[in-house]
C-alpha cells in the first residue's frame, strides 16, 4: 500500500491477532466483574461510598451491581453474617454461575470482627470459599479499590478452562 | 408533673409493692408476679400509662429468686415513665402475659423468652424471634458459655 492512505481504509489491516486463550479470557473477565452486594451491616456505608462517583469503580468494570445471584460473578459480602443468615448466604453463593469470586468486605465478614458470641459467624470462609479479604472496620474506599485490583490481577493470571478442564 | 403522677401511683400501690423507689427520676415498683397483671392493668386504666416500651429481664446468678423481669411503661398524655420489676425463680420462671393489655407485649415477650427463657403464661406465640429453631439454651443468661456457637450449617473442612 502507498504511505499516504490511512490504515482504516484497509479493512484487512487488523484481521486477526494472536494471543493465549487464558490471557484473552482473563482480560475479558477481569473487566466485567458484576458484583452481587450481600450487604448486611454498617460496612454498607463504605460500600455506598466506594460505589459513588468520586471513586468510580466503573474504571474496573465492577460498578454494575446485579441484584440476582444468577447474573453476577462477584459476591461481595459486606458486613456481619449471623448464624441465622448463614444458610441464606450459602444459598446465594450456590445460585451463582461459574466463574465466581467472593470478596469478604470488612473484618466482620473476614473473621467475625470483634464479635465472638452465640450469634455471629466467625468469618464467611467457614461456609463458602473466599478469594479476597479486605480488612478494616469499615475499610477505606482506597482499600476496596486496591482489593478489586488485586482480584483483577489474579483473574488476569489465572487459568480459565471454558470447554474442558484442559482448554 | 412527673413527681405528681409518681405520688399518685405510690399512694395507690406502695402497700402492694415490695419496694418503691425513685431511681434516676423514674418510679420503680418491685411487685410480686401474682399481682403484676393487676398492677399493670391499674397503671393503664387509672393512670393513663398507655404505652408498653419494653420487656426485658436481668439474670442475677446465685440470687434467689434468680431473675428480674423488667417492664417499662410510658404515658403519652403526661410524658412520664414508670418501671415495674418482678422477681421469678429459676425453677419456675413464669409470669402472666401482658398481651390482653398491650398488643406490643406479644413480640417483646417473645424476645425475652428467647434470651432469658422466661415463660409468659397466656402468650400463645413464644416461637424464637431473634434466635432460630433448634437453638439450645438462652444466650443472655449468665451461665450460657459466652463463645458457644450453634451453627445452622456445618463448617467447611
Amino acid at each position: 500500500m502507498s504511505a499516504d492512505v490511512p490504515a482504516a481504509r484497509h479493512p484487512g489491516a487488523l484481521e486477526y491477532l494472536t494471543t493465549k486463550k487464558d490471557e484473552f479470557v482473563g482480560w475479558a473477565r477481569k473487566f466485567s466483574l458484576f458484583p452481587y452486594p450481600f450487604v448486611t451491616a454498617c460496612c454498607a456505608m463504605e460500600f455506598m461510598a466506594v460505589s459513588s462517583t468520586p471513586y468510580d469503580t466503573d474504571r474496573f468494570g465492577a460498578a454494575l451491581p446485579r441484584f440476582s445471584p444468577r447474573q453476577s460473578d462477584l459476591l461481595m459480602v459486606v458486613g456481619t453474617i449471623t448464624h441465622k443468615q448463614a444458610p441464606v448466604l450459602r444459598r446465594v453463593y450456590e445460585q451463582m454461575c461459574e466463574p465466581k469470586w467472593v470478596i469478604a468486605f470488612g473484618v466482620c465478614a473476614t473473621s467475625g470482627g470483634f464479635y465472638q458470641n452465640y450469634a455471629t459467624l466467625p468469618g464467611i470462609d467457614r461456609i463458602i470459599p473466599v478469594d479476597l479479604y479486605i480488612p478494616g472496620c469499615p475499610p477505606r474506599p482506597e482499600m476496596v479499590i486496591d482489593g478489586i485490583m488485586k482480584l483483577q490481577n489474579r483473574i488476569a493470571h489465572d487459568r480459565h478452562p471454558i470447554i474442558t478442564d484442559s482448554f | 408533673m412527673a413527681a405528681a403522677l409518681h405520688e399518685r401511683v405510690l399512694a395507690r400501690w406502695s402497700s402492694a409493692a415490695r419496694e418503691a423507689v425513685i431511681a434516676h427520676g423514674t418510679l420503680v415498683l418491685v411487685v410480686d408476679p401474682e399481682v403484676l397483671v393487676e398492677v399493670v392493668g391499674s397503671l393503664k386504666r387509672e393512670f393513663g400509662f398507655d404505652m408498653l416500651l419494653d420487656v426485658t429481664a436481668v439474670d442475677w446468678p446465685g440470687r434467689e429468686p434468680r431473675f428480674d423481669v423488667v417492664y417499662h411503661f410510658y404515658t403519652t398524655r403526661e410524658f412520664v415513665r414508670v418501671r415495674i420489676k418482678t422477681q421469678v425463680p429459676e425453677s419456675a420462671p413464669v409470669v402472666g402475659s401482658l398481651l390482653p393489655l398491650y398488643n406490643a407485649a406479644g413480640i417483646a415477650e417473645r424476645e425475652c423468652h428467647d434470651m432469658y427463657g422466661i415463660e409468659f403464661r397466656g402468650n400463645p406465640d413464644l416461637r424464637p424471634i431473634l434466635l432460630y429453631e433448634g437453638f439450645v439454651g438462652h444466650p443472655l443468661r449468665k451461665d450460657y458459655p459466652k463463645q458457644l456457637e450453634q451453627p445452622l450449617i456445618p463448617y467447611r473442612k
